[in-house]
């Protein structure tokens, strides 16, 4: 059971953001996968040794720096990465455009995309690239299993689970449900200086999202005392109503 | 002094496999004094305790550079020193062996140590000898098979989990040897309890992982248990020194900078007389000292690694980044209660923890008193004091 696996760099979710014009200030900080994206990792390695055979390839679209990330990813398990380098900005059909000319070849059972990026919080990519190749996608999958020639996806809907059989081969966007990803053991980083981790150009895909600003959120007004009390009771509930919509 | 992408690497795994062991838990292992297990476990699965023994036995290969990252991270846990300890001598101590020790006994002994099957624990200080190892009483003398082994060890960490021992024992008298170093014997052995009567130390801090009083009553030890040559053990272990050194070094900061960032913490969001404590001086001024020799002690020890493992003398470096390590991370812990006023010396903020247990690196494995004397001697050339 081959599969591929699309990661992308982002910044620790820890960090403090700074606005720089229309990016982020990025002296300094650090970049990690992107967390959904390691829950992918986790799925398709889990995948790959129930299945008893195949590969777990990674593929990312990113600056020169994200082979670091895709050397992690190789840590924890998969067994060849592909970084396909290319100015990412943020218009996801671009990127999923990049991506899909790879994958187009590809004939791995399985493409899995994080739900979304931790970054811009997209949630477009996984589709996007499903569209373009004219392949089934289920997003939001929290656990999934393959039978035979179909994968079962359990999706975590209000107050129960959703379950969709989908024919592979198939796009399937991770959520964290069940894939806690495993840490890199030592042998892990070690063998992963060894797996084969190719560079090539994307090829070039026009953006056609622009961002003219970013700017901090207003700082947060200070709060305000109603009273005190049961008292204070009725003009809360006023406020709630009218003021914040809230009720 | 950055660190390569792989180093990096390292240390984010050892960071998240530690992050489950979090603060209550090391605090109920203080309480309760059960050795942590689970945590050994969880590093020797990740393959870490072999992480600078040779590949051809199941370990990673890399050298003291990465074991003091990966043990400076583990001590920088929630776990501090005893975390450090639950695994430390596994990651140095078998160094001897690696060096001294024979094909057939590296096969026997090296995976069963990584794959953290078997324990070991290290028995080189007695009561009666202190720093003077060469003063050491625990005989072994020629049998048959091997030698048997009568002595007493005081310290000996981990004793009652370990199943092996690393033994220095004289095999001919201090007086009837040419140079006092001369005449001592390393042995790596089970540490059978038939001979051996293991006895816990109650001790000041770090709590879960034992020292041991441990009295050895004619130990029979096979020929084939014996590491290098008879007569050289002082000189087998010497070169275990200077990495432990390295280790420890690492350990003392990893707890420093955990103290420092919780005293830090602290002192932006405690507020007294209508500001942050960390808004006056007297309260900054301590905290940024720490991190400056945190600093300082950092760079000396990666400076005494980098030279250990491109196979030059670091004799200097090794004992220069203990001492200033074991006094940053001390300075650093003490600060941290300090600026915790009351709350310092309460459990449930930690620090008054992480100050016990970082007082081990000042006292062991070597005093601060005795380094000043060997920099005195072997830097300064002045006349040796001891
Ligand atoms: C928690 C803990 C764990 C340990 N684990 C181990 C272990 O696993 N295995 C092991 O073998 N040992 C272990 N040790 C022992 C440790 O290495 C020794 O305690 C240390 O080497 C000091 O020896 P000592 O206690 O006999 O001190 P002593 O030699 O009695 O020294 C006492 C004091 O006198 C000073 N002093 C002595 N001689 C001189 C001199 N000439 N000039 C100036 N000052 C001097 C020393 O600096 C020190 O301050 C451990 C110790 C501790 C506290």
């Amino acid at each position: 059971m081959n599969v591929t696996v699309c990661v992308k760099r982002v910044p620790d979710t820890e960090t403090r953001v700074r606005i720089d014009g229309t990016g982020i200030e990025t002296t300094g900080v650090k970049f990690i996968v992107s967390p959904y994206d390691e829950f992918a990792v986790e799925a398709a390695l889990r995948t790959k040794e129930a299945a008893g055979d195949g590969a777990v390839s990674l593929l990312s679209l990113g600056d020169a720096s994200t082979a670091e990330s895709l050397r992690a990813g190789l840590a924890m398990g998969a067994d060849s990465a592909l970084l396909l380098t290319a100015d990412v900005g943020l218009d996801g059909l671009a990127t999923a455009k990049a991506l899909a000319n790879e994958l187009q070849g590809s004939d791995d059972a399985l493409i899995l995309f994080g739900v979304k990026a931790a970054d811009d919080d997209q949630q477009q990519v996984g589709p996007m690239v499903a569209t373009l190749l004219n392949r089934p996608c289920v997003t939001g999958v929290a656990s999934f299993e393959v039978q035979g020639d179909m994968a079962v996806c359990h999706r975590e809907v209000e107050g129960g689970v959703e379950v969709i059989e989908v024919d592979l081969p198939a796009v399937l966007t991770i959520t964290k449900g069940e894939y806690e990803p495993r840490y890199a053991s030592l042998k892990g980083i070690m063998a992963a200086k060894r797996k084969p981790l190719e560079e090539k150009e994307a090829t070039s895909v026009p953006e056609r999202l622009r961002v003219d600003r970013l700017s901090e959120p207003p700082a947060r007004a200070a709060g305000r005392i109603v009273g005190e009390g049961p008292d204070a009771v009725p003009e809360l509930l006023r406020l709630l109503r009218e003021e914040a919509n809230a009720l | 002094m950055d660190l390569t992408p792989e180093q990096q690497s390292i240390r984010d795994a050892v960071q998240k496999l530690c992050v489950p062991f979090d603060d209550d838990y090391w605090l109920e292992r203080d309480r309760s004094e059960e050795f942590p297990f689970d945590f050994h476990r969880a590093i020797a699965d990740g393959g870490w305790l072999g992480i600078a023994m040779p590949e051809q036995y199941g370990g990673g290969g890399l050298g003291v550079t990465e074991a003091a990252l990966m043990m400076h991270t583990v001590a920088n846990s929630a776990g501090a020193m005893s975390a450090a300890s639950a695994i430390h001598i596994n990651i140095f101590g078998p160094h001897a062996i690696v060096v001294f020790g024979t094909d057939e006994q590296k096969q026997r002994w090296l995976p069963p140590l990584i794959r953290g099957e078997t324990k070991s624990c290290f028995g080189v200080t007695e009561a009666d000898a202190g720093l003077d190892t060469t003063s050491i009483a625990t005989t072994a003398r020629r049998t048959d098979e091997g030698y048997e082994i009568h002595g007493k060890k005081v310290w000996t960490s981990t004793a009652q989990e370990a199943d092996k021992i690393m033994l220095l024992a004289r095999t001919t008298p201090k007086e009837e040897c040419e140079r006092h170093t001369d005449g001592m014997t390393l042995f790596y052995t089970d540490l059978d309890r038939d001979y051996c009567d293991v006895t816990t130390i109650p001790k000041m801090g770090r709590a879960s992982v034992d020292s041991c009083e441990v009295f050895v009553d004619g130990l029979p030890v096979p020929a084939e248990d014996r590491v290098g040559e008879e007569g050289q053990g002082f000189a087998c272990l010497l070169h275990s020194l200077n990495p432990e050194r390295i280790l420890i070094a690492a350990e003392a900061i990893g707890i420093g900078r955990n103290a420092l960032a919780r005293a830090t913490e602290y002192a932006k969001t405690r507020v007294v007389f209508d500001r942050p404590i960390g808004q006056n001086q007297a309260i900054q001024h301590p905290l940024a000292q720490s991190w400056m020799e945190l600093e300082a002690a950092w760079m000396m020890t990666m400076r005494a690694a980098s030279l250990y493992d491109s196979g030059e003398p670091c004799g200097l470096e090794a004992n220069a980044a203990k001492y200033l390590a074991g006094e940053a991370g001390f300075q650093a812990c003490t600060r941290a209660v300090m600026t915790h006023g009351g709350m310092g010396y309460a459990k449930e903020f930690h620090v008054e923890r992480l100050l016990r247990e970082v007082m081990i690196a000042r006292l062991a494995p070597v005093s601060p008193e005795l380094i000043l004397c060997h920099i005195a001697e072997k830097a300064l050339g002045l006349p040796k004091s001891y």
